[in-house]
């Protein structure tokens, strides 16, 4: 096997077995987070708003929850692996050996989409028992889930190449990370805004990202899932082009 | 062949030269010393070689391969021991050496693990997380990295800073090893004492520029001569010997006489300043005949800034 594959499998599984050693925190701790939020929502608005004709709040909640937490860890993989690495300055490892820019940057985003996925798998499995939930269109919600996460998976890759402190991959994450999720449509719909924030909405790419994902649940969307899909997929285009070329240069990298 | 290759390579930060126009050629199987005072450029110059510093002009290349342009080839060639005693805590010293293994391409490589992790003392360490490691069992596994592909070019930036000597000869023991079955070894060093044992030759660095370059014999026979230690018992140097005497730890009188290093070229100056002292009427208590050593040639080189 040549070791451009070995290279690469070995920096998917090392990134994948560093956020499994501390499950509790990478896994458990969103999971429950995530289902908080589903008590405390879906309690204090079940039968109280409409979101969606025939669906319920809970049931309209949940795939909400599922895609903003699979969003979440998976920005938090990538990110928090690298500034980390840069700080305590053990990046070197990763940067002596003869892997190349595309090794790095897809085992990263893997592994980003594999935690992405698990914390999304797990925040369902706690969350579904609440309300009768439908899967009409399957497809759609496994492509928005793994583009989902991709697209974050490399918005925390190109965060922690950026920033040099943890302060600064703080900012990233709770000044632009955080309300992009809270305001992209996980606990509501984007018509029950007035119409200028339905119109700001829609330059808020998450928000197409969570809308395509909760189609695939209800078969029913804010817009069709085919416009988010290619929405969201030139997003990721542009993102993965930056990361590439932010490694290639070896910004903030190699200096 | 030419293990590594270094062209008129500049660096700069800011205002600060770090490297000015440094070249060097260090052959196959060579041991080659990197020495040099703080803020020299050493470690910039090594960051170079290993990619992870940029060049502003001027190139690298490592058994023939371009560190940038062929950057594969060349890391693949390369194994680097860095400075700063960097580990990641997430990971025991065996997954951290089968990860590095795997970086390089290198998969099923245990054999060779357990040797390296056998031959530096790391083998009751081997499931011990590395944050549970003290310093110098951290450093030995930063060398065991360095090593797990059996890198034919070996580069040590300060391997023994801040280690014990049972490391140190366990690591020079294990390091010699490797360089007499043909691996090139290049080694960065503040004790100055362990580069004249082990580099064949050495380049010494002073604000990003080479000030000398040559073997070990030929740089100590070129910079400086011996010294002639002379322990006059009641009586001092006369003054017409005075202008022999070196800049260093023998030029004070003590209290059980007077204890003087004089510069001697070579072994026919010794008589001529025995019979002057005799005719001064000195007696001599004690006496030496010392090769000057890596430490003079360097505090030399550096007060001069070049040969």
């Amino acid at each position: 096997m040549s070791a451009f594959s070995v290279g690469f499998q070995t920096l998917l599984y090392k990134e994948t077995l560093r956020f499994w050693k501390v499950a509790t925190q990478t896994i458990a701790a969103p999971v429950l987070t995530a289902m908080l939020y589903l008590l405390i929502f879906g309690h204090v608005l079940e039968g109280r708003v409409n979101m969606l004709s025939g669906v319920s709040y809970t049931a309209f909640l949940i795939p909400g929850l599922v895609m903003m937490s699979v969003l979440q860890n998976a920005f938090a993989n990538s990110s928090s692996s690298l500034i980390q690495s840069k700080i305590t300055g053990n990046l070197v490892f990763i940067l002596l050996p003869p892997l190349s820019h595309w090794e790095i940057i897809s085992a990263y985003v893997l592994a980003s989409v594999v935690r992405g996925i698990a914390v999304g798998l797990g925040v369902f499995c706690v969350t579904v028992w609440f309300t009768d939930m439908s899967f009409v269109a399957p497809v759609w919600i496994i492509v928005f889930a793994l583009l989902g996460a991709a697209i974050l998976g490399t918005m925390g890759l190109i965060a922690g190449i950026w920033a040099e402190k943890f302060d600064q991959l703080a900012a990233f994450q709770n000044f632009l990370i955080m309300p992009a999720t809270f305001l992209s449509g996980v606990f509501y719909s984007i018509k029950s805004l007035p119409p200028f924030w339905q119109a700001v909405s829609h330059f808020n790419p998450f928000f197409y990202m969570i809308d395509g994902f909760r189609h695939g649940f209800f078969g029913k969307s804010d817009i069709s899932p085919w416009t988010s899909l290619a929405i969201v997929s030139v997003f990721f285009a542009v993102l993965a082009a930056i990361a590439i070329h932010l490694l290639k240069r070896g910004y903030n990298l190699r200096h | 062949m030419t293990a590594i290759q270094i062209n008129s390579v500049e660096k700069s930060y800011k205002s600060l030269k770090a490297l000015g126009g440094v070249s060097l050629a260090i052959e196959e199987g060579e041991f080659f010393g990197l020495l040099g005072p703080n803020g020299a450029g050493k470690t910039t110059l090594i960051s170079t070689i290993a990619g992870l510093i940029r060049p502003d002009a001027g190139s690298v290349k490592i058994h023939g391969h371009d560190v940038i342009t062929d950057f594969r080839a060349a890391r693949g060639k390369l194994g680097v021991v860095p400075q700063e005693l960097v580990f990641d805590p997430f990971f025991t010293v065996r997954e951290t050496l089968r990860l590095q293994s795997g970086y390089f391409g290198l998969k099923n490589n245990d054999k060779w693990i357990d040797q390296v992790m056998g031959e530096l003392d790391l083998t009751n360490k081997a499931d011990v997380n590395m944050r549970a490691l003290s310093g110098g069992m951290k450093r030995r596994v930063l060398v065991a990295q360095a090593l797990v592909h059996k890198p034919p070019v070996i580069v040590l930036d300060e391997p023994t800073a801040g280690v014990d000597v049972e490391l140190r000869q366990t690591l020079w023991k294990f390091i010699s090893r490797l360089n007499r079955e043909g691996h090139t070894v290049v080694l960065t060093t503040h004790y100055l004492e362990e580069a004249q044992a082990m580099c064949q030759r050495v380049a010494m660095l002073k604000a990003g520029r080479v000030v000398a370059l040559d073997t070990m014999s030929a740089l100590i026979r070129r910079i400086s001569g011996s010294q002639l230690i002379v322990h006059l018992a009641g009586s001092t140097l006369p003054n017409d010997l005075r202008h022999l005497v070196s800049h260093g730890e023998h030029d004070e009188g003590n209290s059980a006489g007077n204890k003087y290093a004089l510069r001697v070229n070579d072994y026919a100056e010794v008589e001529p300043i025995l019979a002057r002292l005799r005719a001064s009427g000195a007696v001599i208590d004690e006496m030496q005949l010392q090769q000057a050593d890596l430490e003079d040639i360097f505090l030399q080189i550096m007060e001069k800034g070049t040969v």
